[in-house]
């Protein structure tokens, strides 16, 4: 899946992120996190497996997270990917 | 015991704090709302984070049970909840505004063949039919009776009330309705829900609606705050007197049972059939939710 334009998903509220993907060259992933310490590896890596699912092998990834679960990272993640690659007909099979 | 549907809550399905949280506060049913709780441009957005929710194995273990209202199947957002929410694995689907059987019969054969395309056993998405009109409710019968999956069916009071031109008041304007969907769903022997209070401030009007809700044999109450579970709950357990009464009711109708007695009889009051299949439900009842505090 490849990331056409800029998208945003998700908000800044308690136990939710701010997920925003761009056009890139190779995958970038930033995470900004109040729990960047304890939970850091964690989002990252639910980010990588997110996009594997999705095959986006290019994208600029910026992470604002507010203590969100996996479950709301991961939702967050795709929402912002099927946003920036204009993709309307969802595979539920690569989703959850 | 059957299945115990006090408590519907309801979350609005943007919100990811809420999903990740709400099934501390224990109610018998969570409903994400997908419907008239997330705006028009985070539909998307919404249906991904349930998706993603329904996953959580605290959802499947806590033996809470997830139900979603979807978007109503003429819009553009109907098919791809229901797309999204039967593979994802929730226990319910509920439909909004549903006028008549037909609207139904369209619902369960897409949720068939969902559940054919990604291997989900047939039959195990269950549906509640919200009515919410005039129509729905004179149909409210030939709905409840419309297909096997359906496990309740609820009142939605607003859009029915301004359908019937009149507004939320002492209960008078709901009274028909309530008593037509309370009997549909006996006469199809599912549940049936009474309708959202939304005035969470006001604990003594709630609790006046879940009496009469409760007195006229509502299952339970769609609800908007957790706030208001234990207070349904309570309401709803019976009380101290009443499961000493039905212990000994159960008691003399098994002694009563092993003399052979036809009829038996306890404090000179008849016990009958009826009787005692109410007093083995209140044991069963006190069992689970305890019995009522005074509050």
């Amino acid at each position: 899946m490849k990331i056409q334009k800029e998208a945003l998903a998700g908000t800044l509220e308690s136990s939710d992120l701010m997920v925003k993907v761009s056009p890139n060259s190779g995958i970038e992933i930033i995470v900004n996190s109040e729990v960047n310490k304890q939970f850091g590896a964690q989002i990252r890596s639910v980010v990588e497996s997110t996009l594997a699912q999705l095959n986006v092998t290019d994208g600029l990834i910026v992470i604002d997270d507010k203590g969100a679960l996996d479950c709301a990272i991961k939702a967050r993640v795709q929402c912002a990917v099927l946003r920036g690659a204009e993709v309307e007909e969802l595979d539920w099979s690569k989703l959850l | 015991m059957k299945k115990l549907r006090r408590s519907m809550l309801f979350l609005p399905a943007a919100n990811a704090a809420m999903l990740s949280t709400s099934f501390v506060y224990k109610p018998d049913s969570i409903m994400f709302d997908l419907e008239d709780a997330v705006s028009i441009k985070e539909k998307d957005a919404a249906r991904l984070l349930v998706a993603q929710t329904l996953q959580l194995p605290i959802y499947k273990e806590s033996g809470i049970e997830t139900v979603v209202r979807i978007n109503a199947l003429n819009t553009p957002f109907g098919l791809k909840d229901l797309e999204a929410v039967v593979r994802a694995g929730v226990d319910v689907v509920r439909l909004p505004m549903t006028n008549s059987a037909e609207d139904i019969h369209e619902l369960e054969q897409h949720v068939e063949r969902i559940e054919k395309e990604c291997g989900r056993p047939v039959g195990s998405t269950k549906l509640m039919a919200a009515i919410e009109s005039a129509l729905g409710v004179v149909n409210a019968v030939s709905i409840a009776k419309s297909s096997p999956r359906l496990i309740g069916i609820a009142l939605a009071a607003f859009d029915y009330l301004v359908d019937m031109q009149t507004e939320r008041g002492d209960g008078t304007e709901l009274f028909y309705a309530r008593c037509a969907v309370l009997h549909a769903a006996r006469v199809a022997k599912i549940d049936a829900f009474d309708v959202v209070y939304s005035n969470v401030n006001d604990d003594a009007g709630f609790l006046n609606e879940v009496n009469l809700a409760k007195k006229l044999g509502f299952n339970g109450k769609s609800l908007i705050n957790p706030r208001q579970i234990e207070l349904l709950h309570n309401a709803y357990a019976p009380t101290a007197e009443e499961v000493e009464y039905s212990k000994k009711v159960v008691e003399a109708a098994e002694e009563g049972e092993k003399a052979g007695l036809g009829v038996i009889s306890l404090n000179g009051k008849m016990i009958d059939a009826p009787i005692i299949a109410r007093a083995r439900t209140i044991i069963e009842l006190a069992a689970v939710s305890g019995v009522r505090k005074a509050i």
